[in-house]
């Protein structure tokens, strides 16, 4: 089995599981300090995590921004304090709002689909199939999806922002006539160096999270405690994938946030 | 022409992404790539107490700067508060920094008032005349104790 030498089977626990996830990005780490290797793969790869996720992140962006500030403005206005409108909205997006909603809508617009195609191509020895051939799947299939990854979801994120801040003025300036000025400004005034480098390291680990989750799942499917084969493996592991990702995204988050709070 | 498209669609998406970032990073999060055009000075306060690095610092009411670093004078247990100021800001030697705070529960900011001297204070002087912040729990405390004698 071409699979780096990773052992697994009826046998694995836990603890070996999660072990065989670690020497799984082990192996994959020195591919991915050549990133140059093969542009046309991850160019692809890009189009699809990063290019067409665009309409869905700048969808949820908007409505989420508007919903905060809808919010927001409901409790503020009886401080008379709506001119902190804009502060209370670019904090919670950049800090929480945007890293965790761009993980999750990727986890389950491009981690679920990676996930499915790593363990079909499993499940059909499409990956001995590559090794036969003397290519490395750690590196044809795998390192430009975590390339990609890490490169997408940050912009996702940026973009998600931004857009989240303009639904925020929507609400806040167009609705609720709020001074443009003051809701620009309180933005301009609350956020630190420091909460831009918490939204950038974020998403980076969040990238990272999903891609190593879900196509490690997929990737090594038949090497779980219960080895998944067909059709049936396949829904089973994405779906594991999934649930495993998010939870690790919004556990991760709490733990970066306790550190760089 | 679909690998046209591709990296048409890729190159628009980072195009967008990039330039998201970078108005996070620069418009709203003060980082500045290029180094600052502002010049710094340092005030010393007996109490600084509030008073937070990236506080806007105003002349006449507009903003002309912020505080960059707030530190203790391990010698004379004051305040060194670091600041930088626009270039076109040209402060006396006798103006007047004072802590002040925005609104009644608002953020503390320092207001500077502009002195009568010639001398104009060069980059990296320390300005001398300054008010400290005011407590408004000090200042309730002693009404209240005062009143009671």
């Amino acid at each position: 089995m071409s699979d780096g030498g990773l052992r697994g089977g009826p046998l694995s626990t836990p603890v070996a599981g999660l072990g065989r996830f670690g020497l799984y990005l082990a192996l994959l780490a020195p591919h991915l300090l050549r990133p140059w290797r093969q542009p046309g793969a991850v160019l692809r790869q890009l189009h699809f995590i990063g290019a067409r996720s665009v309409t869905v992140i700048a969808v949820a962006g908007g409505f989420v921004g508007m919903v905060v500030a809808l919010q927001f403005h409901d409790t503020l206005v009886r401080f008379g304090a709506v001119g902190m409108l804009g502060a209370a909205v670019v904090l919670s997006l950049i800090r929480e709002l945007a890293p965790v909603l761009t993980a999750l809508i990727v986890i389950g617009r491009v981690g679920s689909a990676m996930c499915a195609e790593m363990g079909i191509m499993r499940s059909d020895n499409q990956v001995d199939a590559l090794e036969c051939m003397a290519i490395d799947p750690y590196g044809y299939l795998l390192a430009p999806r975590f390339i990609a990854t890490l490169i997408a979801v940050p912009l996702l994120t940026a973009l998600f922002n931004v857009v989240g801040i303009g639904g925020g003025w929507f609400v806040g300036v167009v609705m609720f006539d709020i001074s443009g000025g003051a809701y620009f400004s309180a933005m301009a005034d609350s956020v630190l160096g420091r909460d831009v480098a918490m939204d950038v390291v974020k998403s980076l680990v969040f990238a990272l999270v999903i891609v190593w989750i879900c196509t490690g799942k997929g990737f090594l499917m038949h090497l779980a405690a219960r080895p998944a084969f067909g059709a049936e493996g396949v829904s089973r592991t994405t779906t594991e994938a999934v649930v495993a990702a998010s939870i690790t995204v919004l556990f991760a988050d709490y733990i970066i946030s306790a550190l760089m709070l | 022409m679909g690998n046209f498209r591709t990296e048409l669609g890729v190159g628009l998406f980072m195009l967008a992404g990039l330039a998201c970032l970078f108005y996070l990073a620069v418009s709203l999060g003060d980082f500045q790539p290029f180094g600052s055009a502002r010049y710094p000075l340092e005030a010393r306060f007996v109490s600084s107490s509030g008073l937070k690095p990236g506080a806007f610092v105003e002349v006449g009411g507009v903003r002309v700067g912020r505080v960059t670093a707030i530190e203790l004078d391990p010698e004379t247990y004051e305040s060194r508060v670091h600041l930088e100021l626009d270039p076109e800001v040209r402060l006396q030697e006798d103006a007047i920094a004072s802590i002040r705070t925005e609104g009644i529960i608002g953020d503390k900011f320092i207001k500077i008032t502009p002195g009568g001297s010639d001398a104009i204070l060069a980059p990296g002087d320390t300005m001398f005349e300054t008010e400290s912040s005011i407590s408004l729990e000090e200042l309730i405390s002693k009404y209240i104790f005062e009143s009671d004698n």
